[in-house]
C-alpha cells in the first residue's frame, strides 16, 4: 500500500510483447515504490526493461498487467493528472527541426496550458547552458545541445516528479557536470528523481536508492550505502601486460590490461598475487582500492543469472 | 491559452514557416492548370448555359487545391512527428484526444483556406466570377478542409512510413479530387460514370461549392451538404477513436 509521501508505486507491473519471433517477457512483476523527495536510481543492463518499465510511467506504453501511481494517482485511469506532475527526458534525441529552442519551449508550455513563464525559461536555459542558443533553430544544435534542450522541455511545468532515462548517454564531461548540478539543486528544492543510467559512478554519487533491474526482474533494491556495505569490501587491481591462465581470469574482471579481483581480507589478495607471480606473470600499478556501485552491479548480474 | 490552442499555433507555425512549398507551390500548379486547360477547353465546352468553361474551372481548382492541401498538412506532421519522434514531446502532455483532433484538423482548415484564397486570387483574373451564395462557399470550404484535414489526420496515424503516406495520397486522395467534377461537369460523362461519380464524396464538396458562386449545380446544396456533412461527422469519429485508443502512437 502506497503512503500519502510515495511519489511513485510500481504494483507488480508485467509486460510481454508479442511479435513475429513470439512473446518476449520485458517486465515480470516489477513492485517498488519512490519516496518522495528521493534521488533513486533504476541500473541495469541494456534490455533489462528500464526503458520499458519508464514508458509505462510516462504513458507511451499500456502494462500488460499491474499499477503505477504516482502521488497516488492512476498513470492509465488520470493520464492527464499524472502528466501534470511528471517531467520525462526521453532516451532518443529527438527534436522539431522546425523550431528554435525558446519556440521549442514556449510551445511544450503551451501544452500545458502555461502562458508568460518567460523568466522560469530563461533560468531552464541558465542554468542548462543554453541561454545563448536560445534563438537558435534546433536543427543548428550538436548532439550534446539537443540534449539539454530535452532536460528543458520536460521541466517547461515544473514537475514536482522528474524522469530522466538515460540523460547523460554520449554527452560530454561538461554537460553531465551542469546537468548534475541543476538536477541535485531541483532534488533539494523537494522535487523527486528518478533516474536510469550506464554510469555507475554518477548513480553512486547522486542516488540515495537503487533498484538493479535484469531480464524484468528487480534483482537489488536498497539505498546506495546499504548496497556498497554488502558487497565484497575491497578490490585488488593491477595492470597486466599478458594473458592471466583461465582459472585466474575466470575470478578476475579483465578490461584490457586491467586486471580486478574481488577481495573479502589481507589473505586473499596475498593468494591471488601469488597466483599471478607463479604463472610467471608481472603485476604492475598494484592497488588495493574499496569496492564500488560498479562491483555492486556485478555482483548482482553475475548471481541474477 | 489553452493547450490545444498550443498545438493549433504550433502546427500552423509549422507550414506557415516553409509557406513557399506549403502555400505559394501549390497555388503555382493551380495557376498552370488553369493557363493550360483554360486556353485548351475554352469555348470547346459548354457546362452551363450561362457560364463560361474557365469561369467553370476557378471553383473547381480552388476547392481542388483547398481539399488536397489541407489532408498534405495533418498527413504529414503526424507522419513526420511519429518518424522523427518528436511526436513525443505531445504525448508526454495532458492533451487529450479532441485536444489533438481539434489542433491538427483545425490547421488543415487554416492551410487549406490559405491555399484555397490563393488559388482564387490569381485565377480569378482569367474569367469574370459571380458570387451568388456566399455563405454556402464557406460552408462547403470549411466542412471540405475539416473533412480532409480529418482524413489527412487518420492516414498520418496509420502510416508507418512516407511512402506509405504518399501511396494514401497518390492512390485515393488525388485520383477522388480529380474525378470529382475539378475540369468537367458530371452531366457531360456516360450515364454509367454519373453514376459512378455520384459514389465519390469529393464530387459533392466542389459541387456545392461551386453552387455557391454560379448557383447551379449537378446536385442540390443541401444533398451536397448533408452528405458531406454525415461523412464529415463519421470520419471525425473515427479520428477521435483512433487518438483515444492512442493507435500507432501509444504502444
Amino acid at each position: 500500500m502506497a503512503s500519502l509521501m510515495t511519489a511513485i508505486s510500481f504494483q507488480s507491473v508485467n509486460k510481454t510483447f508479442t511479435g513475429a519471433r513470439g512473446a518476449f517477457k520485458a517486465l515480470d512483476g516489477v513492485s517498488f515504490d519512490i519516496e518522495q523527495g528521493e534521488f533513486f536510481g533504476l541500473l541495469g543492463p541494456n534490455g533489462a526493461g528500464k526503458t520499458t518499465l519508464i514508458s509505462i510511467l510516462a504513458g507511451l506504453l499500456q502494462p500488460s498487467s499491474g499499477q503505477i501511481k504516482v502521488q497516488g494517482l492512476d498513470v492509465q485511469t488520470q493520464s492527464a493528472q499524472v502528466r501534470n506532475i511528471l517531467g520525462v527526458v526521453p532516451q532518443e534525441l529527438v527534436f522539431d527541426p522546425f523550431f528554435t529552442v525558446r519556440e521549442a519551449l514556449r510551445f511544450q508550455s503551451g501544452y500545458f496550458g502555461i502562458t508568460g513563464n518567460d523568466a522560469w525559461l530563461d533560468e531552464l536555459l541558465d542554468c542548462l547552458g543554453l541561454a545563448d542558443k536560445a534563438n537558435h533553430n534546433m536543427r543548428q544544435l550538436s548532439g550534446g545541445m539537443k540534449r539539454r534542450v530535452l532536460v528543458a522541455q520536460a521541466l517547461v511545468h515544473k514537475p514536482p516528479v522528474i524522469v530522466l532515462d538515460e540523460p547523460t548517454a554520449g554527452v560530454d564531461v561538461e554537460l553531465r557536470q551542469t546537468l548534475w548540478q541543476f538536477i541535485a539543486r531541483l532534488n533539494r528544492e523537494g522535487h523527486t528523481v528518478l533516474l536510469t543510467t550506464h554510469y555507475l559512478e554518477e548513480a553512486e554519487a547522486l542516488c540515495n536508492r537503487i533498484a538493479m533491474l535484469k531480464n524484468g526482474k528487480v534483482v537489488a533494491l536498497d539505498s546506495t550505502s546499504s548496497l556498497l556495505k554488502n558487497a565484497s569490501s575491497n578490490v585488488l587491481r593491477f595492470k597486466l601486460d599478458a594473458q592471466l591462465p583461465p582459472e585466474l581470469a575466470a575470478q578476475a574482471r579483465v578490461t584490457g590490461r586491467i586486471v580486478q579481483f574481488p577481495a573479502n581480507d589481507a589473505a586473499q589478495i596475498e593468494n591471488y598475487l601469488a597466483a599471478v607471480r607463479q604463472a610467471g606473470l608481472l603485476a604492475e600499478d598494484v592497488e588495493i582500492r574499496k569496492a564500488d556501485l560498479e562491483d555492486v552491479f556485478l555482483d548482482v548480474m553475475g548471481a541474477a543469472s | 491559452m489553452r493547450g490545444w490552442q498550443a498545438l493549433f499555433y504550433k502546427e500552423v507555425l509549422r507550414f506557415w514557416k516553409v509557406s513557399a512549398q506549403t502555400i505559394a507551390a501549390p497555388v503555382l500548379t493551380a495557376l498552370l492548370y488553369m493557363l493550360i486547360f483554360g486556353h485548351l477547353l475554352e469555348g470547346r465546352i459548354t457546362v452551363y448555359d450561362s457560364v463560361s468553361y474557365t469561369a467553370f474551372l476557378v471553383p473547381g481548382l480552388v476547392m481542388m487545391s483547398l481539399l488536397q492541401n489541407a489532408f498534405a498538412n495533418s498527413s504529414s506532421s503526424m507522419v513526420q512527428s511519429k518518424m522523427m519522434g518528436n511526436l513525443v514531446f505531445i504525448l508526454l502532455t495532458p492533451l487529450g484526444p479532441v485536444s489533438w483532433f481539434a489542433a491538427y484538423v483545425l490547421a488543415a482548415v487554416v492551410r487549406g483556406l490559405a491555399v484555397g484564397a490563393g488559388v482564387l486570387l490569381v485565377t480569378v483574373w482569367f474569367a469574370p466570377l459571380t458570387v451568388i451564395w456566399p455563405v454556402w462557399i464557406l460552408v462547403f470550404a470549411l466542412l471540405g478542409a475539416a473533412m480532409l484535414g480529418t482524413l489527412g489526420l487518420i492516414a498520418g496515424l496509420w502510416a508507418d512510413k512516407f511512402d506509405q503516406m504518399s501511396s494514401f495520397q497518390n492512390f485515393l486522395i488525388t485520383p477522388m479530387t480529380f474525378l470529382s467534377g475539378v475540369f468537367y461537369s458530371i452531366h457531360s460523362l456516360p450515364p454509367f460514370w454519373q453514376q459512378v461519380s455520384h459514389l465519390n464524396p469529393f464530387f459533392y464538396m466542389i459541387d456545392g461549392f461551386r453552387y455557391g458562386f454560379f448557383g447551379v449545380s449537378d446536385v442540390s446544396p443541401w444533398l451536397s451538404l448533408a452528405l458531406v456533412g454525415g461523412a464529415f461527422v463519421l470520419v471525425a469519429a473515427l479520428a477521435l477513436h483512433l487518438l483515444r485508443i492512442g493507435y500507432k502512437i501509444r504502444g
